[in-house]
């Protein structure tokens, strides 16, 4: 131990002048002590409380491995009868039994991806303008107005985009983007309005605020030297912004996207209702399609045959095992995006 | 009055205290959950809980034997049975039919759909409003040269079960490529969830056309369109036509194990079918099987006569006096 229990003025007093270590005399217990002594035996209380949070911290191993057991045994049927075959088929036909999973893992990264598209930039704006720009009396509202977004629930969320945001992009937004972008082939006719797009236009709502909240924290917790700095350096506030705070929040701005990704892979309602569920694989964004977490709430409780219902828990399995490597990999781009040195001004 | 408490507490001791579990389909559950509240409050002591889970979920359920009994809107196939820990029988209830709803601007409210005009709509084979074969079915009619956009249930769902298997009796093309079943995999179009998604993007879209639950389309006055039956008249769908279909039946089987689509009597509508409740034959609890034979008779006595007024059809006299028949067989 670096720091050395203060004695007591008595306990100093107590201590022979001769050359023996303080050590060897016992310090009387202090007050504190004394108190804590009379309520019962804390090296008891003490090795309770750490066998209780190592058991709390174990229980999470425990519930991944039930989770990654039960997905697996339920999805005997399919796993032995399709092996990897499942993973990268991509018919979805319950009549005839034939099972593939491919175009619902295209669909579940494709939507989370054009969500984070949409709501980064939006996100880190909204975060940037809370912390650097805004005047108080407007800070409030709109951080309140933000977190207000992330108590919606989902399946409200879904209504509005039915009745609201669904007919707006197909009378107004979805044409202008056939119009300018339709020579990428990422927006071409036909244009039902609901489809890919509407999926990742409602996912990038919903992690909005998990996104701009976490964001702006990090940005906060920048030392206000570091802004003075670069301002008394003669930056214009564009500059002092990019270079005095984005730079040093960078690793936890990731951090949030990467929370955000995880909501948009999971999310099953909303974009279960706009999807189209379609399991087909377009490069048009306005076509219909589907994710993995939509087909299994779509279709789970009227699937009444056996190798069905193993199918659809095995498309669980999938999200499961997507969600890992989704994770893996976003973890591997923070330690590429955030490695080196802290802040340079280059 | 003395006699009258005496009585009740007789009938009361007489049920016993009796809880029952059902589990399944999620088509009949406003009239279910009617009788089953109408039935608990006339048989004091009894109740029976009702969980609306899908057809899918209720048969597991029953077969696993974790529910006293179960219902669904498809029969169960003969493997399925085979395989149930629990042997069950099928007891009709009431009746649900499907009718096409559409979009298209100018052609009113009354256009007429051939069978194989409506299963090759859904193929993808016939795919603009002016086509001649639609034309053919409805002179006077001004039909747009508009794309059209197929719009189908994206959750499984019974009624895609009747509309699938109704197109697949009508066209060989159907069977052949598509089949029938809760969910199948469309050849074209985009999914709306539930009936209220597939009205809702079919008001939306003009030049769409979807199927929606008769009742959905009954309560929320939404117009549809008329079909041609097995006999060739063009009908709307109504209640005393679906009732119609289930009693024009040249015969029915014992366990009622029978679509009803594409039905041959003249009046009957074509899109429409049975749902069941799944009653096992020998009940673990004999007290409970009292109890659901008792809560069957009373059903086809007095339920089956408060149907209509939730927009759902009756069994034809003739198929409830048959299933009266089957429920005596009960222990």
């Amino acid at each position: 131990m670096r720091i050395q229990e203060p004695r007591t003025p008595r306990a100093a007093a107590a201590e022979p002048a001769g050359g023996l270590t303080p050590v060897a005399v016992p310090a009387p217990a202090s007050q504190i002590r004394k108190f804590l002594q009379s309520r019962g035996s804390s090296s008891l209380a003490d090795s309770t409380f750490r066998w209780l949070m190592v058991l709390c911290a174990l229980s999470i191993f425990g519930i991944v491995a039930l989770i990654a057991t039960e997905l697996v045994s339920s999805s005997k049927l399919t796993l032995t009868k399709f092996g990897m075959k499942f993973f990268f088929g991509s018919a979805w036909d319950p009549v005839n039994a034939d099972f593939g999973a491919l175009p619902f893992i295209y669909g579940t990264v494709v939507s989370s991806l054009v969500a984070l598209v949409i709501a980064v930039p939006l996100a880190v704006g909204v975060a940037v303008f809370l912390t650097e720009m805004c005047p108080k009396a407007l800070r409030g509202i709109l951080s309140f107005l933000t977190e207000l977004l992330a108590a919606i629930p989902s399946v409200v969320y879904g209504l509005w985009a039915i009745f609201v945001l669904v007919p707006l992009l197909r009378l107004y937004v979805n044409p202008l983007l056939i119009k300018t972008l339709g020579w990428t082939g990422l927006f071409v006719a036909p244009d039902f309005g609901i489809g890919m797009f509407a999926a990742g236009v409602i996912l990038a709502i919903m992690i909005l605020p998990i996104i701009s909240s976490l964001t702006r924290e990090v940005m906060t917790a920048v030392p206000h030297t570091q802004r003075e700095a670069v301002l008394a350096l003669g930056a214009t506030r564009w500059e002092m912004i990019r270079m005095g705070v984005l730079r040093n929040a960078r690793i936890g701005i990731v951090g949030s996207i990467i929370l955000g990704l995880g909501r948009a892979l999971g999310e099953t309602m909303a974009v279960a209702m706009v999807i189209g569920s379609s399991p087909t694989i377009s490069k048009s964004l306005l076509a219909p399609a589907a994710t993995m977490a939509s087909v299994i709430a779509n279709e789970f409780a009227e699937a009444a045959d056996d190798t069905y219902r193993s199918a659809l828990i095995e498309i669980g399995l999938a999200l499961f095992l997507v969600t890992i490597v989704v994770n893996m990999l976003a973890r591997l781009l923070m330690w590429a995006v955030t490695r080196g040195a802290p802040a340079r001004v280059t | 009055m003395i006699l009258a408490a005496a009585l009740m507490v007789c009938a009361a001791g007489s049920a016993g205290a009796q809880k029952l579990n059902a589990a399944g389909a999620t088509f009949p559950y406003p009239i279910y959950s009617k009788w089953f509240s109408e039935y608990a409050t006339q048989h004091p002591g009894v109740q029976i809980n009702y969980q609306s889970i899908g057809s899918g979920g209720g048969i597991r359920q029953v077969t696993e034997g974790t529910v006293d009994f179960g219902a669904s809107d498809m029969p169960m196939t003969d493997t399925m049975l085979s395989q149930s820990k629990v042997k069950l029988i099928h007891i009709p209830t009431v009746l649900g039919a499907v009718v096409p709803v559409y979009n298209v601007p100018g052609a009113g409210t009354d256009l007429k759909f051939a069978p194989d005009v409506l299963a090759d709509i859904y193929l993808g084979k016939i795919s603009n409003w002016s086509d001649a074969r639609i034309a053919k079915d409805n002179p006077g009619v001004k039909l747009p040269n508009q794309e059209i956009y197929v719009v189908h249930r994206s959750d499984g769902s019974g009624t895609t079960f009747i509309f699938t298997d109704y197109l697949s009796k009508v066209s060989p093309d159907w069977k052949t490529s598509v089949g029938a079943n809760s969910a199948v995999a469309w050849p074209k179009g985009i999914g709306g969830k539930g009936n209220e998604g597939v009205a809702g993007l079919v008001r939306q879209m003009p030049g769409a056309i979807g199927y929606v639950e008769l009742i959905y389309a009954l309560q929320n006055k939404i117009s549809y369109g008329y079909m041609r039956n097995a006999a060739g008249t063009w009908l709307k769908a109504s209640i005393e036509g679906v009732t119609d279909a289930a009693g024009s039946l040249k015969s029915m089987p014992a366990d009622y194990r029978v679509s009803i689509t594409n039905a041959p009597g003249k009046d009957s509508y074509p899109i429409s079918s049975f749902t069941y409740l799944l009653i096992p034959t020998h009940p673990t609890d004999a007290t409970k099987g009292k109890v659901i034979k008792d809560f069957l008779t009373w059903m086809l006595d007095h339920g089956e006569g408060e149907v209509s007024a939730l927009d759902y059809a009756p069994l034809p006299a003739s198929v409830a006096a048959k299933v009266k028949s089957t429920v005596s067989t009960l222990p």
